[in-house]
């Protein structure tokens, strides 16, 4: 069914008025100000915060940063890749996603690659190979906005293991840097490290619903 | 809109519940080593930052603008969302917000939800509201997950079973979980792996998911989750129907004003440099459908106290429980409220009013330290608004005998001629004062002696003596 037909039933009157009743009340506080008064208030912030904190080789850092988390990282060249990549998924079947630079396969195992594989199939599989989008060297981040070559949300999820390929150009400092050269109109998932829960007594362990295993080659 | 939560069924006053509280030493022990652990690593997570101040104090700017200007920032985020294919619900109280949640779940023809951890959505009581409406659902964080299991209440903002060791939790999995391995042990690693293994089967097949937000960002309409087991991004992606539940306070006016809370937040919660996964989406994304509702539930309340409002700023990183002495004697389970430890102290009383006991002794769970102030994030002063809700609760329950007290007290020290007096008659019967005040009063003198008046006031010995000149 579809749920956007609940728009016409009941619910939505009362929703329609608790709009009004919910914003006349905020008016009634906080008086809605012009558009340009605003605009001023919002740039009169402070931000005097640094936006980025270390000053040295952002590739040594965002390695050291991948792996504190227990994620394994390694730096390769371009010539060295496409045998890093087949070190990594060898003995395995591993999902990947439209748009992947063919080269960065070119030493794997075609009949252990699967192309595109629907949602349903995910579960079935050992891992993802894929790019990201941006990498923040600070945190230890990597960021997929699921275009090409990144595949779809549930394809770095639902496997157990997540190669990523982070080429150099992708990689910046810090997060103000990330923020801005992402769009957020795409799904965004920042990834930092494998899956990990602190729930039992405050304690990070690594494994839980996500990836348990992140393995990540830096390109240079 | 005053709002309405579930003060749990017969709760005590804070002191009566903590009483208890204190004397389960297995419970502080647990309590002790969690927050002392949590305590450390924030520490050193915070000090390699050297702008940590101004970047609290430009989330404090970015707040308290945002809720200044709330009502433009939220029409546009709802044109934002409406823009992106999502569908925007408004909810004035708890009722109304379990009321559209279930109607749209109804609408789907599921009878099961999965949920990710919310504040929002325990606050509202949801769960309870959708089983009364025969929908199930599946708590998917793993402290939510020992807590369903173990029938229990949370009892932090971050890791809701953290008043349970690992060998509690191992008895409670071996208990409740049916599919749990045969010699589970109590080793983190292994308990994680059963609760991945039990909950995979639900994240494949379910249709609709329920969450909160973090941040939803009014200018592009996008919405923030962190967590860090993945059961977030489980609900957030697979299932077809995604409702996410959010307090109209949770927004930032722009999308790059997330780049001061995603270093803030973290740190601030698990004292990690980031938490291993943050998902945004902006409307309907991946082909689902997305429903948005924006609940009150008392926060335009909040919003119109000028010394309360601050509350509102807060992000929910639980770094004010786990500095707070109080917090780590008395557990989360004494505050009576999904919100426990210093801003529960100061949120439940203003989102639910002081109507019961336990919420009107909530402002005086605290020995107003001020530690939590110093560890907030977005600068809440917490002690600050504890005093003012004080003043607030003495004005609405003064007692009779205190106004007398006070009465006569104004009445003599009005007067020099009568107050001297007083101070005479207090000197000559000085050994007739007793160590216990009688009736009402008795209560204050429980735990402490009645001071002696002096056998001379100052005021005596300065005219006696012409202040020290003659012996």
């Amino acid at each position: 069914m579809n749920s956007r037909a609940v728009n016409s039933s009941a619910v939505n009157s009362s929703a329609v008025n608790s709009r009004d009743r919910v914003l006349a009340r905020i008016d009634a506080i906080v008086p809605p100000r012009p558009a340009a008064e605003i605009a001023a208030g919002r740039a009169a912030i402070e931000r005097d915060y640094l936006r980025r904190h270390s000053t040295g080789d952002v590739l040594d850092l965002l390695a050291d940063r991948i792996a504190h988390y227990r994620a394994t990282v390694r730096r390769v060249t371009p010539a060295e890749l496409p045998g890093a990549v087949a070190a990594r998924l060898a003995g395995r079947v591993y999902a990947v996603p439209e748009g992947l630079p063919r080269a960065w396969l070119a030493r794997a195992d075609p009949a252990r690659l699967v192309e595109d594989p629907p949602v349903a199939d995910l579960d079935a599989l050992d891992g993802a190979v894929t790019g990201c989008a941006v990498a923040i060297a600070e945190t230890g981040t990597v960021v997929l906005d699921h275009g090409p070559g990144q595949g779809p949300r549930a394809l770095t999820l639902v496997p157990d293991r997540h190669l990523v390929v982070v080429e150099a150009a992708r990689v910046v400092a810090d997060v103000p840097e990330a923020l801005e050269r992402l769009d957020p109109a795409r799904p965004l998932t920042f990834v930092s490290g494998p899956s990990a829960t602190s729930d039992i007594e405050l304690s990070r362990v690594e494994g839980v619903h996500g990836p348990r295993t992140l393995d990540v080659l830096v390109v240079a | 809109m005053t709002g309405s939560m579930p003060t749990y069924l017969g709760m005590p006053s804070f002191p009566e519940a903590a009483r208890e509280a204190v004397g389960d030493t297995l419970l502080r022990r647990n309590l002790a080593h969690a927050t002392g652990t949590i305590r450390a690593r924030r520490a050193e997570a915070v000090a390699e930052l050297p702008d940590w101040e101004r970047l609290r104090g430009s989330a404090r700017q970015i707040k308290d603008h945002t809720l200044a200007h709330l009502g433009h920032y939220l029409r546009l985020l709802e044109e934002r969302v409406t823009g992106a294919g999502g569908t925007v619900h408004w909810a004035a109280d708890a009722a109304e917000a379990n009321a559209i949640v279930a109607a749209l779940v109804e609408a789907t023809g599921e009878t099961e939800v999965v949920k990710v951890k919310s504040m929002a959505t325990q606050e509202i009581g949801l769960n309870e509201a959708l089983a009364e409406a025969g929908i199930t659902a599946y708590e998917t964080d793993l402290a939510e997950l020992i807590v369903q299991l173990g029938d229990d209440r949370p009892s932090h903002i971050l890791v809701p079973a953290i008043h349970r060791n690992r060998a509690e939790i191992r008895d409670i999995f071996r208990r409740a979980m049916p599919d749990a391995p045969a010699g589970l042990s109590d080793s983190p690693a292994e308990l994680a792996e059963a609760a991945r293994r039990h909950l995979r089967a639900k994240f494949l097949s379910a249709r609709v998911a329920v969450s909160g937000a973090n941040f939803a960002v009014a200018e592009t309409g996008t919405l923030v989750v962190l967590e860090s087991e993945g059961n977030g991004r489980m609900c957030l992606t697979l299932p077809r129907t995604l409702i996410t539940v959010m307090g109209i306070e949770k927004l930032v006016p722009t999308f790059a004003d997330l780049e001061v809370f995603l270093q803030l937040l973290p740190r601030s919660s698990t004292a990690e440099r980031m938490n291993p996964y943050t998902s945004m989406w902006t409307g309907a994304t991946e082909g689902q459908d997305f429903h948005l509702v924006l609940l009150d539930n008392g926060r335009t309340d909040v919003l119109a106290d000028e010394v309360g409002r601050q509350a509102l700023r807060c992000i929910r990183c639980s770094a004010c429980l786990n500095v707070c002495p109080v917090y780590e004697r008395a557990g989360g389970h004494a505050y009576g409220s999904p919100y426990p430890g210093p801003i529960g102290a100061i949120l439940s009383p203003q989102l639910r009013g002081v109507g019961s006991k336990v919420d009107a002794s909530l402002p005086y769970a605290s020995t107003l330290c001020g530690a939590c102030f110093e560890a907030c994030p977005v600068a809440i002063d917490i002690p600050e608004v504890l005093v003012e809700l004080r003043a607030r609760a003495v004005e609405s329950a003064r007692h009779p005998l205190t106004d007398a007290a006070m009465a006569a007290a104004g009445w003599t020290l009005r007067s020099p001629a009568r107050l001297a007096l007083a101070q005479r008659a207090a000197g000559r019967f000085r050994r007739l004062t007793p160590r216990r005040l009688p009736g009402p009063l008795r209560a204050w003198t429980d735990t402490r002696d009645i001071p002696r008046p002096p056998p001379e006031s100052f005021r005596a010995w300065w005219e006696r003596t012409d202040g020290g000149r003659r012996p």
